[in-house]
């Protein structure tokens, strides 16, 4: 444990998953908002609406995040010039919260999806039948009740997203992967210690929140 | 029926896992004639497996299936001297990172990767040469005004994450601000753009880049060092007698002009004459 | 529920109208934006035909596209196979009846469920070394890494799976007779399997799209040979980023592709999932469904 007893050390610990958790909560809040308005996108009468949701979530689905990370830095930063902060590490905080949330957001928008398909047909049905326009059918009939449903399905892409929050560590940001790298490669001796302390913070921070998600989904459940 | 074919995919796949996590070992136990070392293997298996850079032009760039630059055209001077035709040598891609593991693991039978000898690398692995005394340098645009690390300041700086010079600008040159990333050919780009104002590692690496093709006339190298990076040939730590076996290899080429050579055909292509190897300070392998 | 066309009422005159509007609007506000991207990229000579041209010669795909397709299709193939092995292992595992083995069945997913892939397989290839005295290859700390992570997301998947077959399933076999290994085997496997196809799916195109992380150990894939090894040489990393995520985005669409079209091709009448299922439970499989998956794990 000599490794963790340097204050130096156990700083720049600190500082790394201090990191992912911002990344995460950011990134889970913009992701959430994105991913609902791309599933309505793509059950929308519109139909180009409809297109956009589906070619996002091809797209975003079907790229390495490692790739879309790159492009918000190189794209977004490099070429197109949108800079987000004067400071160095802010500016690459928020571009990896762009690449987080428009990644997730296509995991969001299809488990979101799934849950409307769970919603009975009659739901809607019904909602029509009293004259509720689409718009109104969606938010006040189908997606309370779809919500109840997805909650175990986004609890699962929370804890994808706080995995991949690591990713963003290619870009320059220095996140707990970094931080172990750096520690290995200066204390080769203590590599299992380190490997295990990391690995055992994701893990005390992620099982508990598939637990939490899986007993507010049971708790919400819809009996039908 | 199933469960069995399921059994026998696990067990076909746990002794593949073995089998590749053992492969290493098989290689050096083959010593005939009491030589042991990379000078045993060379002689008995008349091959080698060296540890290059894949990404750095001039000295270790991976250009399809071949390798050139001045680390691989001194690998196969070694090689030569050790007895090993050019055809055998197995060149493995290292990153910084993974070199010293190459070593200790066995992986790999040399590391020429523009490998700076320290004390603290020295603990693990065995260095001969060195064949080059490198320094921090900085790569500029041909038209900025930066003339040396004390007049980085407020300027963005790019370099490789954890890496010895993106440390020591974190602490000697704190007013800098710091990019980091994967790999320096992401900085280069940025550095053409505009979004990053110098880039900083070895001069020689730094070199190599100018010299290429696509950013010719656009960088300069400052030219003023902040540092000493004596490149090593990474050596398992035990193997003096492999390791004394190079110096004299690298003191002939010094020699015979085939080291000015290697220079004149990669990084010296740019017109900078070949460095006089001062083989009177080659280590004392034994004594680390 | 088939969503397009029940949430909305057959449009009529007016809807057609504004529905037109809309599209019209956002395709302008869409196409705008996608000509300032293109301008902006001019701007910064992305567009340059010294970039571009690498692609047009056989010998950088022949020396780096390919070479590096293949390094990920070679990990990613055996990956799935281990992976699937490693999931059905284990998704038995956790529902033994034995304790000693559900419960450390159990601790093994959830922990390489919970630990991201980027830190495993740099672990395996600079740690596991040291406990097993000998080297592990680069391609095997890759195959070995997404082993674990994705096998133990698969192993939930198929455990889902099974727990959500109808009980009379079960009890019909054991009636006739079967023990509950045979059952398990026979009965509720063949049929969780095809219940969480998209799942597995889904799954296996993260495992794809993973092996881009194999960059960390320098493993030669698509994206390191494509993307940093070519732009050294050619120092178009823009240009080649751009040609390798239309690679990926082909290779992973084909694959969701024949999985859907294996999905109908097999598909008998599913029973149609319950909605919950175990603590973080896939949930919602919809087999009648449009082939979506439910619970991805990018």
């Amino acid at each position: 444990m000599h490794v963790f007893t340097d204050p130096d050390n156990f700083d720049a610990y600190v500082s790394g998953f201090l990191w992912i958790l911002k990344l995460t909560g950011a990134s889970a809040v913009c992701a959430l908002v994105i991913g609902v308005l791309l599933a309505a996108m793509r059950v929308s009468p519109v139909p180009v609406l409809r297109g956009f949701g589906a070619a996002w979530v091809n797209i975003f689905r079907n790229t390495p995040l490692t790739l879309v990370i790159f492009f918000c830095y190189f794209g977004l930063y490099a070429t197109l010039g949108l800079s987000l902060s004067q400071d160095l590490d802010l500016n690459i905080y928020w571009l990896g919260v762009i690449g987080l949330s428009t990644y997730t957001a296509a995991f969001v928008c299809e488990a979101v999806r799934s849950g409307i398909n769970t919603v009975p047909t009659g739901q809607a049905e019904a909602a029509r039948a009293i004259g509720l326009s689409f718009a109104q059918t969606l938010r006040i009939v189908v997606l309370p009740q779809a919500a109840r449903s997805v909650i175990a399905p986004l609890g699962s892409v929370l804890i994808a997203l706080c995995k991949n929050a690591t990713i963003v560590g290619t870009i320059g940001l220095l996140e707990s992967s970094n931080i172990m790298k750096d520690l290995i490669n200066s204390n080769g001796d203590a590599v299992i210690v380190i490997f295990l302390v990391f690995a055992g913070t994701f893990a005390a921070l992620l099982i508990p929140t598939g637990y939490f998600f899986g007993w507010l989904a049971n708790r919400l459940a819809v009996k039908r | 029926m199933r469960m069995k074919r399921m059994a026998a995919i696990a067990a076909v796949a746990g002794l593949a896992v073995a089998m590749a996590a053992c492969g290493g070992d098989s290689d050096e136990g083959g010593s005939g004639t009491g030589a042991s070392g990379i000078v045993g293997k060379a002689e008995n298996q008349k091959k080698l497996v060296i540890g290059v850079k894949a990404d750095q032009p001039g000295l270790g760039l991976q250009t399809g299936s071949q390798y050139e630059g001045f680390d691989i055209e001194l690998a196969k001077i070694i090689a030569k001297g050790l007895g090993v035709e050019e055809g055998n040598i197995e060149w493995k891609t290292t990153v910084s990172a993974n070199r010293e593991p190459f070593i200790e693991q066995g992986t790999v039978d040399l590391v020429l990767a523009t490998y700076t000898i320290n004390d603290e690398r020295k603990q693990k692995v065995g260095f001969a040469g060195p064949y080059y005394l490198a320094g921090q340098d900085l790569l500029v645009r041909a038209d900025s005004d930066i003339t040396g690390p004390e007049s980085l300041e407020g300027k963005t700086v790019c370099s490789a994450t954890g890496s010895t010079p993106a440390k020591r600008i974190q602490e000697d040159y704190p007013k800098a601000r710091l990019q980091q990333f994967d790999a320096y050919s992401k900085c280069l780009p940025l550095l053409e753009n505009g979004q990053v104002d110098a880039v900083t590692t070895d001069d020689i690496i730094l070199a190599g880049y100018a010299a290429q093709d696509q950013y010719a006339g656009k960088f300069k190298v400052v030219g003023k060092t902040f540092s000493d990076e004596p490149y090593g040939i990474g050596i398992s730590k035990n193997d003096t007698a492999g390791c004394e076996k190079v110096n004299e290899i690298l003191k002939a080429a010094a020699e015979d002009g085939s080291y000015k050579a290697a220079w004149d055909a990669t990084l010296g292509k740019s017109g900078t004459p070949a460095p006089e190897l001062d083989t009177t300070k080659l280590t004392h392998c034994g004594a680390a | 529920m088939s969503t397009s066309n029940v949430l909305y009422d057959h449009p009529g005159p007016r809807a057609k109208v504004r529905n037109a509007v809309l599209s019209v609007l956002f395709g302008i506000a869409l196409l705008g934006l996608l000509y300032w991207i293109y301008t902006k990229f001019d701007q910064a000579n992305q567009w340059e035909p010294r970039l571009w041209e690498p692609f047009t010669r056989s010998t950088t795909w022949t020396q780096f596209i390919l070479p590096g397709l293949w390094a990920t299709l070679k990990a990613a193939g055996v990956g799935m196979v281990l992976s699937l092995a490693f999931g059905i292992v284990f998704a038995f595992g956790r529902l033994s009846d034995r304790w000693w083995i559900s419960v450390p069945a159990g601790v093994v997913v959830e922990f390489f469920r919970a630990v991201p892939l980027l830190l495993m397989i740099f672990f395996i290839f600079y740690g596991v070394p040291f406990l097993i005295k000998g080297p592990v290859t680069a391609f095997w700390a890759v195959v070995i890494g997404l082993t674990l992570y994705n096998g133990s997301v698969l192993a939930e998947a198929f455990r889902a799976g099974i727990r959500a077959v109808p009980g009379g399933q079960s009890e019909a076999a054991y009636a006739v007779g079967m023990r509950k290994n045979q059952v398990m085997r026979l009965i509720l496997l063949p049929q969780a399997a095809r219940a969480m196809l998209p799942i597995i799916v889904s799954q296996l195109v993260v495992l794809l799209k993973d092996t881009a992380l194999g960059y960390i150990v320098a493993y030669p894939e698509l994206l390191q040979r494509g993307v940093n090894d070519l732009a050294a040489n050619y120092g178009n990393i823009i240009a080649a980023a751009m040609v390798i995520a239309v690679i990926y985005i082909v290779l992973n669409s084909l694959l969701t592709w024949f999985a859907g079209w294996l999905d109908r091709r097999t598909r008998v009448r599913a029973f149609r999932m319950p909605r919950q299922t175990g603590p973080v439970a896939a949930a919602d499989a919809t087999p009648g469904g449009d082939g979506t998956a439910v619970e991805p794990q990018g």
